[in-house]
């Protein structure tokens, strides 16, 4: 894991639910619902809480003036497959909740307080010109002081990316 | 074994209640809120598991919230209708 380009933490051959769980306690968050989140949303959760740590001056900014603009390339197909397999039996109430993207942008925002603009994407990879050009108009438009934007994406086959950066309006 | 530590086992399996023991649990603190903290979807997750576990099907909701309010009513409410 990287912030500003210097490793943070680097930990070969874990798998995602273990790779999640020692950058939660890294992080040092103490909020449980993490435990029971969607593998995506764990990932999006992470890169927003280290984005985020030392940034008071986001901490204390308006919420209204705080704005999410992610994308990701799989939705949430990987929750999807997993809820599907309780199907056969009696379906898991807390895997539905996982089974739309943009749960990702609203944990998030919750977390940190985040009242402006929240969208989640649907888009071919981490560059998107339809996201780029949102994200100009979102900033012109005057209200949002700050906004999280970056991709986080978990496939159906387990591959995950987060990329994640804070623009702050001058 | 005693129908609460079954269930106090059951509920941190089925609601990912990470760092969290058996013996943590007490039997007569409240589930929701206060206590262990617990929310609406974990009470959904409840209903499946005595549906699953114990057989038996909540359809008066009133019931449901008399049950939830610990392991103790749980119990109760277990031994009073599993099938």
């Amino acid at each position: 894991m990287l912030c500003d380009g210097k490793e943070v933490l680097y930990l070969p051959g874990e798998d995602f639910p273990s790779f999640a769980k020692t950058l939660y306690k890294e992080s040092g968050a103490e909020y449980p619902k993490f435990y029971k989140m969607s593998d995506m949303c764990k990932l999006g959760f992470l890169a927003a809480e280290f984005l985020l740590k030392d940034l008071d001056e986001v901490k204390v900014a308006d919420p209204d003036q705080k704005a999410l603009v992610l994308g990701c390339r799989a939705s949430s197909l990987h929750a999807d497959i997993e809820y599907s397999r309780t199907m056969n039996d009696i379906p898991s109430p807390a895997l539905f909740v996982y089974t739309l993207a943009n749960i990702v942008s609203g944990e998030i925002a919750i977390r940190h307080c985040f009242r402006g603009e929240e969208l989640m994407l649907v888009q071919d990879g981490p560059e998107s010109r339809e996201h780029e050009n949102y994200l100009k108009v979102l900033m012109a438009e005057g209200k949002t002081k700050f906004c999280i934007s970056g991709f986080v994406d978990y496939d159906e086959n387990g591959n995950y990316i987060a990329e994640l950066s804070l623009i702050k309006k001058k | 074994m005693d129908l609460r530590e079954k269930l106090k086992g059951e509920l941190i399996e089925q609601l990912n209640l990470e760092d969290i023991t058996p013996a943590d649990i007490d039997s007569s603190a409240p589930l929701f809120g206060e206590g262990l903290g617990l929310d609406s979807i974990d009470a959904l997750e409840i209903i499946v598991l005595l549906e699953k576990e114990y057989g038996i099907k909540i359809s008066n909701p009133a019931d449901g919230k008399d049950a939830m309010q610990s392991i103790d009513s749980l119990a109760a409410f277990i031994e009073k209708n599993r099938k």
